[in-house]
């Protein structure tokens, strides 16, 4: 118990460190990568001893001081906690986010050897880590919205990183920007949420917001709440900055798509939901918007050329699929897909960046033959596609079977479909990626090597994860060992895990078929992939043009934010400046004309003086 | 004489030395004018620590008859609402000169209409009778019309007299209020004012009155085109002056006097306010946001960001207005930390055009690294005292304005893009080698930049050490309004 006590440092740890780069090691640059990594593995450390004193005594703890109140000298008008919440969900989380966290540090010094900003990239992480873990274990909606804006700052100086590529510098803003649009909601909705409850304490919201009777109210405030989710966890319609995030260094997109920013999203779903849970149309919203993205991401993954930017569009999908098991009704499988797909998509990532370190290239069809040539980092992206496409006995298969059962069993028939659907594509795109880029012929003239002991460690940890973790939340691994995923991370009531077999075995099915086409396509060739391309070329170029979303955005916010601004900047200088700029010009036009009675000669007054006095007496003597 | 008086006279008795010293000995100017704002940034430092907040209400009172006939008084006090105001003033007082070090042309001159001017803001939110208030705040207007015609840039005869007019224009709103209130009350005394019952009628008319006269200094839109102009034009420790606090004793004006004494009559236009301060937000946002010039991006930007003031002063309660306070604490540092770096670009560029602009993140990472901080501040980033600022005033405006506040919010986004955008556009993108020949920033130009940043984090960290003192300030005001409905 007495650990337990000290997990506010976890967050603690990466802060130090970012403080120790900044302030003392940053002209020492392989200091600052040995100081950042030391301390996130400290966080590491400690979030596993918490867990697994989770596992033993699944209580929740909680520490809190006062950081702002306002108040009249006879009430308090409105409190704000700096607060400490350590429950199973904070503990699995925290794992995940350290853990990756420490993995890409310890990646990045091979990967990032070299580079002039080598300690900034470090003091960002390590400031990006910090902010992640103070939302995880915050204990109420205000510190949760104060690191998620931390976690949003992070990602753009680190998407940014190369500041000088204007595809970079475009790309940081606009994941900025976008994630601003969604937090707008959030913000409002926490207000809204002070206003109606008078707090933000996620505990003493769980216990008031069931009893309170106002359906529409909770209606509007969990939609608005919900809004931050969507835009963080880059969910249709604010997708559009997480596949032009890859702009970033590559282990950044790992840790990006894996554990500190997207993840966080899923993570305030959790945490709040006792909001969401108590109106039944939010639920619905969530689910239908997980699902309609999920499946939205991965036709556009169908055509893409980039290896990131499949990846980026698989992680969308992915995304939608835990937002779906979220919404509806359950938490555990949307939590333990996200637990699963860190691990296979950090693996992915810091795969894809070892290929791309090697190969100088992005584009899938110029590598080739890459399997011989850097065997680790082949075959362990082999296990994170395999994990991903859900193949037994894989991690992401026990998890996303668990999704595909919940989701039938809450009689969401269309959404299981879809599901299903996803499956039988995500295996498709991702083994066209394996066929194309790993196997077959070199494709262009490179010269790959199998990356430094620092990258491919990294991968073989994760990749034992991606083997193995599914098996937490698994009807064996509970008889084995008393407990399970489920039975420490859920919602109301805790379930023991079993295995619907007609479902996994349907899912399986459907990713094996997706398996099986991409090898005759891409493979053995039996179906010329070009030919299905011209063949529905308009399709062909929706997908590649991702839809034509982006251009629709290019262009409101060219024509008509931009067009408003200029509008208005027109008003202020012309009509508003017209306005006063008159009145002086016509004050000052008529003192001109009045200064004309003003000459200062004394035979002109005179003379007036004799005018109106001839005039007086001219009209007395009528 | 009390601690008041001396903050009040310190700039006074600065601008008297220099008076005294020849004009050619430029530097020892400088370090008096240094040595003054130490002394004025210390006193008022010291005011802060000193108030006391288990006692609360107006402290260090002093009360000198004045004009005995008409009972008009040189009265001081202080409560948290004033000290916090006070150490704004001293606060970007300080930071003004250390700017300026670099000054050549007619330097005693400047410091002595920059010492005058900054007299009449201490005494704007420092005294308690509107006569001398009224008078502080002429003394605190007139210097800038000067200090812009002379030491100015650009069109500066043109925006020297938009300024001068539009606040005079103001202040003859302002008199006339200042002389009903006497007719009807006798007194001018603030604190004695707010013990009168006055007829709803009339607190109306009053209330529109200072509406205007104080709202052309906030600025209100629209009344708010001298802003613009005026930021642009003017020498930058004017700039953040201007917008440091100069535009805050608009604000601190109506919730003293507008809503500490006339409380019906402000709840009779608040919406109106609530609705002019959307327009304020949004609206000036939009215009911000396709401005070519650096300046005229952040002068629009300051009008956009008291917007979120007036709402606070609007939804008139406790959260709002400790928020709209604080507001006017923490962008009066983050204005004059924008101007000052502006101005601190520019001496190096020669330029304040974006479009000429790209890649100076090579040549002053500094620059971009304190440009970047004070552009996360404005646009509301957790961390620094802008955000719990704005954050209280949403909380605050919300009970009462839902929809309105819901609105305003969304200026949140656009200053965002705004401010990214102009990052972006100066700082990243490929080494432009025109500016290879420039050094980052460097010695003493860092020292005020630094010293701001470092403000507006602590009080983002710690808020409470300096709400709590505004809370006990706006308190009283808001028990009146409570007594007035």
């Amino acid at each position: 118990m007495v650990i337990e006590q000290f997990g506010w440092l976890i967050p603690v740890f990466p802060l130090v460190a970012f403080l120790l780069i900044v302030g003392v090691t940053y002209r020492f640059k392989l200091l600052s990568a040995i100081v950042a990594t030391f301390f996130a593995g400290l966080s590491l450390a400690l979030s596993v001893l918490i867990m697994v004193q989770k596992v033993i005594n699944p209580v929740t703890t909680e520490k809190f001081i006062n950081w702002l109140s306002i108040s009249t000298p006879t009430q308090t008008l409105l409190n704000i906690q700096l607060g400490y919440l350590m429950d199973p969900l904070a503990a699995v989380m925290s794992f995940i986010v350290t853990l990756v966290a420490t993995l890409v540090l310890l990646y990045s010094i091979g990967y990032m050897k070299g580079d002039e900003g080598f300690s900034r990239y470090f003091a960002y992480i390590s400031l990006f880590t910090f902010s992640m873990l103070g939302l995880v274990i915050s204990n109420n909606y205000f510190q949760t919205f104060f690191f998620w804006e931390l976690v949003g700052l992070c990602s753009y100086l680190l998407i940014g990183f190369w500041f000088f590529k204007p595809e970079a510098a475009d790309a940081s803003k606009k994941a900025f920007i976008t994630n601003r649009w969604a937090d707008f909601g959030f913000l409002v909705g926490i207000i809204g949420l002070f206003t109606v409850f008078g707090t933000f304490n996620f505990g003493q919201l769980a216990t008031q917001i069931p009893q309170y009777q106002n359906a529409l109210i909770l209606l509007g405030l969990g939609l608005l709440v919900f809004l931050g989710p969507v835009g963080k966890s880059a969910q249709f319609p604010f997708h559009v900055w997480l596949p032009d995030a890859m702009e970033g260094p590559t282990p950044i997109s790992a840790l990006i798509h894996a554990a500190t920013m997207v993840a966080a999203g899923i993570y305030l779903v959790a945490r709040g939901y006792a909001l969401f849970y108590s109106v039944e149309n939010v639920m619905q919203v969530i689910a239908y918007v997980g699902g309609f993205t999920a499946l939205f991401a991965a036709t556009i993954a169908l055509v893409q050329k980039d290896i990131k930017r499949i990846l980026a569009f698989s992680t969308l999908s992915q995304l939608g699929y835990m937002m779906m098991a979220l919404g509806v009704g359950s938490m555990t499988s949307g939590m333990f897909h996200l637990t699963t797909h860190a691990f296979f998509k950090a693996l992915l990532f810091l795969g894809a960046g070892s290929i791309i370190h090697a190969v100088h290239n992005q584009d899938i069809f110029k590598m080739g033959g890459l399997a011989k040539k850097m065997p680790i980092s082949s075959w362990t992206f082999v296990i994170g596609s395999l994990a991903l496409c859900g193949i037994f006995p894989l991690a992401g298969f026990w998890s996303k079977d668990e999704i595909l059962t919940v989701t039938l069993q809450h009689h969401f028939v269309g959404l299981f479909v879809l599901g299903t659907l996803v499956a039988f594509l995500t295996a498709f795109y991702m083994f066209r990626l394996i066929f194309i880029a790993l196997f077959g012929q070199k494709r262009s003239d490179h010269h790959a090597h199998e990356s430094p002991w620092t990258m491919t460690l990294p991968l073989i940890i994760l990749a034992v994860f991606s083997i193995f973790a599914g098996l937490v939340n698994t009807p064996w691994f509970y008889q084995w060992t008393g407990f399970s995923f489920s039975t420490l991370v859920y919602f109301h009531e805790p379930e023991i895990p079993v295995i619907h077999w007609s479902i996994a075995g349907l899912s399986t099915v459907a990713a094996l078929l997706g398996i099986f086409t991409a090898w005759m396509i891409y493979a053995r060739r039996l179906i010329s992939a070009d030919m299905l391309a011209t063949k529905m070329s308009f399709l062909h170029r929706v997908l590649s043009n991702k839809y034509y979303i982006d251009e629709l955005y290019a262009w409101l916010f060219k024509y008509v934010m931009l067009g408003l601004g200029k509008v208005l900047d027109f008003v202020d200088h012309v009509v508003i400046d017209g306005l006063f700029d008159g009145t002086a010009g016509a004050i000052r036009a008529t003192g001109v004309r009045l200064r004309l009675f003003q000459t200062g000669r004394l035979q002109q007054y005179a003379l007036l003086i004799f005018v109106a006095v001839a005039i007086l007496v001219l009209w007395g003597v009528r | 004489m009390s601690l008041l008086s001396y903050i009040i006279l310190t700039p006074f008795i600065g601008a008297a030395m220099l008076v005294l010293i020849p004009e050619k000995q430029t530097t020892f100017i400088k370090l008096v004018s240094a040595l003054f704002a130490f002394i004025g940034l210390a006193l008022s430092f010291y005011l802060f620590l000193n108030y006391d907040k288990s006692l609360g209400g107006m402290q260090f009172v002093e009360n000198i008859p004045w004009i005995k006939a008409f009972a008009i008084n040189y009265k001081l006090g202080a409560d948290g609402l004033s000290v916090s105001m006070a150490l704004l003033t001293g606060i970007i007082w300080f930071a003004g000169v250390l700017v300026t070090w670099n000054l050549q042309e007619r330097v005693k001159e400047f410091f002595i209409y920059m010492l005058i001017l900054v007299g009449g803001v201490f005494g704007v939110f420092l005294s308690l009778d509107l006569l001398v208030l009224f008078i502080f705040l002429e003394i605190a207007v007139i210097p800038k019309f000067i200090l812009i015609h002379i030491w100015g840039s650009g069109k500066k005869e043109y925006s020297a007299m938009k300024y001068t007019l539009y606040l005079l224009a103001g202040s003859a709103f302002s008199l006339i209020a200042l002389i009903l209130i006497y007719i009807h009350s006798s007194t001018l005394d603030v604190t004695q004012l707010a013990l009168i019952t006055y007829s709803v009628p009339f607190q109306k008319f009053i209330f529109f009155l200072l509406l205007i006269g104080f709202g052309v200094i906030v600025p209100l839109w629209p009344l708010h085109r001298w802003t613009p102009d005026g930021h642009s034009s003017a020498p930058t420790a004017i700039s953040m002056l201007l917008a440091g606090v100069i535009m805050k004793l608009g604000g601190y004006a109506l919730i003293r006097v507008g809503i500490g004494v006339f409380p019906a009559g402000a709840a009779f236009w608040a919406p109106l306010i609530a609705v002019i301060a959307v327009v304020n937000c949004i609206y000036i946002a939009l215009v911000a946001m396709v401005q070519k010039d650096l300046k005229y991006v952040v002068a629009n930007s300051s009008i956009s960001h008291m917007g979120y003031v007036l709402i606070g002063i609007a939804a008139m309660n406790t959260i709002s207005l400790t928020g709209a306070a604080s507001q006017m604490f923490a962008h009066g540092i983050m204005a004059a930390l924008f101007f000052a770096l502006v101005g601190a670009i520019y001496n190096k560029t020669h330029t304040r055009m974006l479009a000429d602009f790209g890649g100076l993140a090579f040549q002053m990472p500094r620059a971009a690294t304190l440009f970047l901080i004070t552009g996360l501040a404005s646009l509301g980033l957790p961390g620094f005292f802008n955000f719990v600022a704005e954050f209280l005033i949403f909380a605050g405006a919300f009970k009462v304005y839902p929809v309105l506040t819901t609105v305003t919010i969304l200026a949140v986004v656009i200053t965002a893009i705004y401010v990214l955008r102009v990052v972006q556009q100066m700082f990243f993108g490929p080494r432009n080698p025109k500016w290879d020949s420039l050094t980052d920033l460097k010695g003493i130009e860092l020292v005020p930049l630094v010293f701001l940043a470092v403000i507006l984090l602590w009080f983002g960290l710690v808020p409470s050490s300096i709400t709590n003192l505004i809370n006990q300030g706006i308190d009283p005001i808001v028990a009146q309004i409570g007594g007035a409905l």
